[in-house]
């Protein structure tokens, strides 16, 4: 709407002194680790003005500008510090002269609203900074970790070579470490067997009791829901602890009396326990899909001849479906995920992925970590894409467009 | 419905029974039908996880073990005088031999021991050490006791040991709770913990702080982002959100330990700033294992679930309004203050309550990056679970600490809804 708003070139006077004082902040960091920072504010300063004039003034070339600018500094930062230093140099260059040229020509205000004050544009785009900076602190320790865990060396830091992009400073050990080290991989297949059978304990019960709950006339529907929900809001050390007195009792009594495999009556209890956790996260999703049923199309198969039975198969499955796969993965990564409960309610042979890793962060460390790090990372952008595609033909499947 | 109106009586359905009775069989049906689907989830949730709450509830007031184990010495104890500062009569040591010489066939008096020493340091080994020569004592044969006793171990000669014994043998005690506010039970009724013992109300109440202090730095991070998220064009908001949903699907350990690279002291912040030269190589900043690697890490971890029902309130809020504050000369704080933030108030307040409640029951992060000055009473519970043993302790700190957050999640429900939870 705001696209066509007119822009003009702006005087030197209000150019100049703004990239001044963005050369000078930068110019904190250059003098920081060269000695003295008061130099390398002047200097900054001093330096950026005068380019910003020269190229205003004297070349008249935007094109040209650009070149000169991100080529110099690319090459000054190479010739003080190497590789990385070019990098940063012709990311600094380019934003130099971007950023001169954006206030030059008034591009700044090409999208906004023709009617603002200048100091309403002003706290607008420091808005946009605000935000930038909150969304570098989500993102950036999740993106730290990849690179890391390609380190050549034991360290939890970036080496000199890795910096250097060095070939040699990286190195897939630790991902090799992780594929044939048995402690590793017997966590991450006890991860494998329990977290899907608790999934499909809480989805088959948690599906089943969410249509009950759907229906017109249950009686004391809110107690009910406030039970099946309350092991998401008990916090987790709270269930640990209640869990590690019970399934302790259960466990021994299974042993003792029952005669059971000790191996089997370790994993049962924690595929029970995780399977309680996942519940209410498949309860909430079913249910919000379940909202927008047309009850009409149970009747009308109803009406056909169908039964009970086959209605929920061929009509009902269907159409819920997405939500009781997204559901399913709330649970799978709820428990692909606790490590707390498991710890408490589980023995050494039950030993999963997330307790190998608590352990790993605790006691011995290993940069093994970070490469399993890596690995969940891609599987939670797997499980993120997989919901969103649900969500988006659920609502397709309910006559809505996709937002 | 000519039929209707001429034959008088109740409408009747289509085999002949009233409507009414016929409608309520249905209904009834309906109902019975819709149990039956909650049923077996419902079962297995009162089983597996009700249950095992009210478990841990009860365990944090049982007390049954002395009484079980030295049934003849609580009975004869009862007419001692624990305020007397005399020591019990000859028929307490002799009930007490009876009593020990049984539990040590068992391989009880340990037990007893070791739940003793959580009130009076000693105990544990006063029981362990005696055991072996009382066991030699016969009871039949070779009273008196009284000074046997005393001659095998020095305790028995002590006061405080009958005191404590009494003190404690009542079989549903307050005395765990009286623990978690570092009191204790004295013959004299309840009484402070001594100085160097008093820990766990400091516990809580750091606890407390820190998870407001959370909660705050949650709300003044997520406020400007889901300001943005809710303002932006759907295509934009909708990769924007990507950056939220990221962390919010990665694991928790993954988070942790990322942080735990971002904040060691040879870590990737300090390493930056060094390398900038803002810090100097010999004063890297300390900010892991304490307060300040908890609060940061944990800010992080609970961000999205603070950005996430801010958004969903401040979707709603029509852009109409402040521009019809503008357009009658406010100026920019005031339509913000007096129009904007009102109407986003919900969406501070739900966030606010979950991050609380979440932060207050973390247990993970603060034992990886909070060292020992920055956990929290869930560190705690989970010390006396494993490795103090102290069980009751653990579930009287568990049960206040989930009084706390029902009462949360009751005001929760008072203002947000459960109903209105959603995810992603």
């Amino acid at each position: 709407m705001a696209a066509l708003t007119p822009i003009s070139r702006k005087p030197l006077s209000m150019v100049l002194p703004s990239v001044a004082l963005a050369g000078a902040f930068a110019g904190i960091f250059v003098g920081a680790g060269n000695g003295s920072v008061p130099m390398g504010m002047i200097g900054g300063a001093i330096l950026t003005a005068g380019l910003a004039w020269f190229y205003i003034s004297v070349l008249r070339n935007e094109r040209l500008a650009y070149w000169i600018n991100i080529l110099g500094f690319g090459l000054a930062g190479f010739l003080f510090t190497g590789i990385g230093g070019g990098i940063l140099g012709l990311l600094g260059g380019w934003f130099f002269v971007w950023f001169t040229y954006w206030l030059y020509e008034g591009r700044y205000r090409r999208k906004l609203l023709p009617y603002l004050t200048a100091q309403q544009v002003f706290f607008h785009y420091l808005f946009r900074v605000i935000c930038g900076a909150i969304f570098v602190f989500l993102i950036t320790p999740i993106l730290v970790v990849l690179p890391l865990s390609f380190n050549a060396q034991d360290f939890f830091t970036f080496t000199p070579e890795m910096l250097r992009l060095d070939p040699e400073g990286y190195s897939l050990k630790h991902y090799q470490d992780f594929f044939t080290n048995n402690e590793w991989q017997r966590s991450f297949k006890n991860s494998l067997i329990i977290a899907p059978i608790a999934t499909i304990i809480s989805v088959s019960l948690g599906t089943l009791a969410a249509i009950g709950l759907s229906q017109s006339h249950v009686p004391g529907r809110r107690a009910i829901m406030a039970i099946l929900i309350s092991p998401m809001i008990v916090p987790l050390i709270i269930s640990a602890t209640g869990m590690f007195f019970f399934y302790s009792d259960i466990g021994r009594f299974l042993e003792g009396t029952l005669g059971f495999n000790k191996t089997f009556v370790g994993y049962l209890k924690v595929i029970l326990a995780h399977a309680v956790l996942g519940i209410p996260f498949v309860i909430i999703t079913v249910t919000a899909t379940l909202v927008g049923f047309d009850r009409s199309l149970t009747r009308a198969a109803a009406n056909m001849g169908a039964g009970p039975v086959r209605t929920f198969f061929k009509i009902q499955m269907p159409l819920i479906l997405p939500g009781v796969i997204s559901g399913g993965l709330f649970a799978f990564i709820t428990s692909f995920d606790e490590v707390v409960v498991v710890l408490f309610v589980g023995s050494a042979s039950q030993k999963t992925l997330p307790w190998q890793m608590f352990t790993g962060l605790r006691e011995q460390i290993s940069p093994t970590i970070l490469a399993v790090a890596t690995i969940l990372v891609v599987i939670s952008i797997a499980l993120l894409t997989t919901v969103e595609l649900l969500r988006r033909r659920s609502e397709r499947l309910r006559g809505l467009t996709p937002a | 419905m000519t039929d209707a109106s001429q034959t008088a009586g109740p409408m009747l359905a289509a085999d002949g029974t009233p409507l009414k009775q016929s409608l309520a069989r249905s209904l009834r049906r309906q109902k019975l039908r819709a149990l039956f689907l909650i049923a077996p989830l419902l079962i297995f949730v009162l089983v597996s996880f009700i249950v095992p709450i009210g478990s841990m509830l009860f365990r944090s007031v049982e007390n049954s073990i002395v009484r079980d184990t030295l049934p003849l010495t609580v009975d004869a104890l009862q007419s001692w005088d624990e305020k007397s500062g005399e020591l019990p009569d000859e028929n307490v040591y002799e009930a007490f031999v009876r009593d020990m010489i049984v539990a040590i066939e068992n391989k009880e008096h340990t037990r007893l021991g070791s739940r003793l020493n959580y009130e009076e340091t000693g105990m544990s080994s006063l029981f362990r050490r005696s055991g072996r020569q009382i066991k030699k004592l016969d009871p039949e044969t070779d009273g008196p006791f009284k000074e046997k006793l005393i001659d095998i171990h020095d305790g028995w000669g002590d006061v405080k040991t009958w005191q404590v014994i009494k003190t404690h043998s009542v079989p549903i005690t307050n005395g765990y709770f009286l623990n978690a506010v570092d009191m204790r039970r004295t013959p004299d009724g309840p009484r402070m913990q001594p100085e160097d013992k008093r820990i766990l109300v400091k516990l809580f109440g750091r606890t407390l702080f820190m998870s407001l202090v959370i909660t705050g730095a949650c709300i003044l991070l997520a406020y400007p982002v889901s300001y943005l998220l809710a303002t932006q064009p759907t295509r934009v908001s909708n990769m924007l959100m990507i950056l939220v949903l990221l962390p919010f699907w990665t694991s928790l350990l993954v988070r942790t330990s990322a942080w735990k690279v971002m904040l060691q002291q040879q870590g990737v912040i300090n390493d930056t700033l060094v390398w900038l030269g803002l810090v100097a190589d010999d004063a890297r900043l300390i900010i892991i294992n304490n307060q300040i690697g908890t609060i940061i890490a944990m800010t992080h971890i609970l961000l999205p679930f603070m950005i996430l029902p801010m958004y969903s309130v401040m979707q709603t809020i029509p852009p109409s309004y402040t521009r019809a504050a503008k357009s009658m000369g406010a100026t920019n704080w005031t339509t913000f203050w007096r129009i904007y933030f009102p109407q986003s108030i919900p969406g501070i307040g739900a966030g606010s309550i979950l991050v609380f409640i979440l932060a207050i029951g973390y247990y993970i992060t603060p034992e990886i990056v909070g060292g020992t000055k920055g956990v929290f009473i869930s560190n705690r519970i989970a010390y006396h679970i494993s490795s103090s043993l102290n069980w009751g302790l653990a579930a009287a700190l568990g049960t206040i600490l989930l009084a706390v957050v029902l009462i949360l999640y009751w005001v929760y429900d008072k203002i947000v809804g459960i109903d209105n939870v959603k995810l992603g």
